[in-house]
């Protein structure tokens, strides 16, 4: 398995379960000030909307990756993300950033949007 | 009062002894200098003001009457070349630029740069003093140079130091045919002051040949005939277009359509250049990956990083590469710009846009039923291909819609929608607004995207842009500027450029409080090292305090709104903008943006 097949593995997570991201642990709030503290906004965006070119950063909610994977890959990253070593980030606090994350709400449908309908 | 005017009476008499008796000057060689710019047709001149080509700027606004060419003020030479640099891609042809030889050739030469990179003809006249024995004083001095061109020559296409007026004139002319001979790329001309200032010599007989643009060169015709079996033959060719339609005209984006259209093949666009329609069934530029996937064969035209591009195909299948550019035809080795090697089946040394016709017109002969049928089926598959990636491409935009600071995405959306229905013209580079306007613009005309800075060297947009609207200017066409904040700061003269010669511009600040492309670098090296990230804002970031580019802007005269956080607050902000732009005038909106 190369390394894009696993990340396409990961981003596909989300998609798959949800059941496992109904009960997140972890402080939301602290979360929130650890995302924008840590820098995670900068490629991701302030509500982890991600980003489309320069560089591609996926989204990363609503419906953030499980804990485990999302700890798993802060650590070992593919692609232009850097790791993030437990001194810089601890599980416990991915625990909150990923807390942060799973209270952004679903965007609004496209077609509820008029600018974004030809 | 009387006796004021004694002494300064005497003083004159005191010193008249020790200097030359002033001189009147009739017919100065700077008049001569000008015939020769007219006859080439230049429309304006860009340029800060220079002691080195006083003499030739004197000849503008006298002699010429301050029309063809306009002296555009600028407030940097940095910001001459660069808006020259827009203008080129909008109106396919330089205007004139001027600076100091030797101060203001420094200045330029980042911008010089940029346009080398980008094939872009600039035309750039220095000034400089030659003869020691005129120069003047200290500061001449030091603003004089042996070789004054130098500084540059890796950079530029060709340049020259005439020595006399005749060599002048044939030099004007010569460096404007090689400027404009594909690939275009800037060129340099040294004006020397004396010649310049001292009278055109009694009895000469001077001359201005005549320009005749030469025919850019198209592709050997046997390799044409060998690239057209190609194409027709493979199963999957894809076209990757990186500057193909670079002659700053509608011809080169009807040409691609055009070949696309006949093969019924997918197209990626580099958009260093609007190559092709953004919105076209067969544009394939948001799924390069998906379009390479399946694909046998790769026609590249003018390509910018091909080899990247096509990297990761490569590890996974065979691919054929026929490559037409121009580039071929002309390089230099100290700056790298040439990119990674390609390996090539069919290297054809020529002007991508000059060899279309050639090559549409072998395909067609080549064409069959069965193939028309195979080409047909392939098109239906790419134009289903493009509109799921346009489609995703909104869904996409819908994240962090309502979000503050406002996503790139709704200010792309934002202002689509009231200029869509103008005549519009996007001039500033998509990159660092995640290529959104791209994705969401329905992008058809050459003045539509006119690519990026080339050299990737920041400040270059603010400019350009301002050229670009000078270009469009005169058409009756919207200009429209996305502007990084970090770039703004490196020209903001260019605000009262667009003010004092009113040209109407809209420019909404992408003011995302930093130097975001080296945040997120400094962040990553950081993070690599495992030494924390706590420090990445220091020498990245835009704060403390915040730039208030409203104010900036009101300061040098151009109307001026912001900043704006809540995207709520963009439509009527928006409405006001395109107003004011409508009226003739520059707007800027200053808008507080994510990252990206």
């Amino acid at each position: 398995m190369n390394k894009w097949m696993i990340l396409a593995v990961f981003l596909a997570i989300p998609a798959i379960a949800p059941a496992q991201n109904a009960a997140p642990a972890g402080n939301a709030e602290n979360g929130k000030r650890l995302y924008m503290k840590n820098g995670c906004y900068e490629c991701h965006g302030t509500v982890g909307q991600g980003a489309q070119a320069n560089p591609q950063a996926p989204k990363l909610a609503p419906r953030p990756l499980v804990l485990a994977a999302l700890i798993a890959y802060v650590r070992k990253p593919a692609g232009a993300m850097p790791p993030y070593v437990s001194k810089v980030m601890s599980d416990a606090e991915l625990a909150d950033v990923r807390a942060y994350l799973a209270t952004i709400p679903e965007p609004p449908p496209v077609k509820s949007i008029a600018l974004l309908n030809p | 009062m009387a006796q004021s005017s004694q002494t300064g009476a005497a003083d004159i008499a005191a010193t008249s002894g020790s200097v030359p008796e002033a001189k009147l000057i009739d017919h100065p060689g700077s008049d001569f200098m000008m015939d020769v710019f007219k006859s080439i047709g230049f429309d304006y001149l860009f340029a800060n003001p220079g002691t080195s080509f006083g003499g030739l700027h004197e000849s503008i606004i006298n002699y010429c009457g301050n029309q063809n060419p306009e002296f555009i003020t600028c407030m940097h030479e940095e910001s001459s070349v660069a808006m020259s640099h827009g203008y080129a891609k909008v109106e396919g042809k330089p205007v004139l630029t001027m600076a100091h030889g030797t101060v203001g050739l420094q200045h330029a030469a980042m911008a010089l740069y940029n346009a080398w990179c980008d094939r872009v003809p600039v035309y750039l006249v220095i000034g400089n003093s030659l003869d020691v024995a005129t120069r003047g004083g200290e500061v001449a001095w030091v603003h004089s140079v042996q070789d004054a061109a130098s500084m540059v020559r890796d950079f530029v296409k060709w340049d020259d130091t005439p020595a006399s007026l005749q060599h002048f004139a044939e030099s004007a002319i010569r460096a404007y045919k090689i400027a404009m001979t594909p690939p275009r790329m800037p060129v340099v001309l040294v004006a020397d002051t004396d010649m310049q200032d001292n009278p055109i010599p009694s009895g000469e007989h001077l001359s201005i040949p005549k320009l005749t643009l030469t025919s850019p060169p198209a592709g050997d015709a046997a390799a044409v005939a060998e690239a057209a079996k190609m194409l027709v033959a493979a199963e999957n060719p894809v076209i990757v277009a990186g500057r193909a339609a670079s002659s700053g005209s509608p011809v080169g984006l009807q040409l691609m359509v055009e070949l696309a259209e006949t093969l019924q093949a997918g197209v990626i666009d580099q958009y260093q250049r609007l190559n092709f329609p953004s919105h076209h069934r067969l544009n394939q530029s948001l799924n390069p990956r998906g379009a390479l996937a399946n694909a046998d064969l790769v026609l590249a035209l003018e390509p910018g990083d091909l080899y990247d591009t096509l990297r990761a195909a490569r590890q996974r299948h065979p691919l054929k590469v026929i490559s037409v550019t121009s580039s071929d035809l002309y390089l230099k080795s100290n700056y790298q710009d040439f990119q990674r090697f390609n390996e090539t089946d069919l290297a054809i040394a020529a002007d991508a846009e000059a060899t279309l016709p050639y090559l549409i017109e072998a395909i067609k002969k080549l064409m069959t039923a069965d193939r028309r049928v195979a080409f047909e089926a392939r098109g239906a598959k790419l134009a289903d291909a493009s509109r799921q990636a346009l489609e995703q491409a909104r869904v996409a935009a819908t994240y962090g819609w309502d979000a503050s600071p406002i996503t790139t995405a709704r200010l792309t959306a934002e202002v689509w929608a009231q200029v869509k229905n103008e005549d519009w013209s996007y001039a500033s580079e998509a990159l660092f607004v995640s290529n959104w306007p791209l994705k969401l613009w329905d992008m058809n005309k050459h003045y539509h995207y006119i690519g990026g800075k080339g050299g990737a060297g920041i400040g270059y947009g603010a400019p350009a842009t301002l050229g670009a609207a000078v270009a469009n200017k005169k058409h009756g066409r919207f200009t429209v500027n996305i502007q990084s904040d970090g770039d703004m700061m490196y020209a903001p003269g260019i605000l009262w450029t667009a003010s004092h010669h009113r040209i109407p511009i809209l420019t909404l600040m992408h003011n995302n409080r930093a130097y975001h492309q080296e945040v997120m670098g400094i962040q990553s090296t950081a993070n690599r090292r495992g030494r924390g990230i706590d420090r990445i804002h220091i020498g990245t970031k835009i704060d403390d305090p915040f730039i208030d580019y409203a104010k900036l802007a009101q300061s040098m005269g151009v109307r001026a709104e912001g900043p704006i956080a809540d995207p709520k607050d963009l439509a009527p902000a928006i409405q006001r903008g395109v107003a004011a732009v409508k009226r003739g005038e520059p707007y800027l909106i200053d808008v507080v943006t994510q990252g990206r």
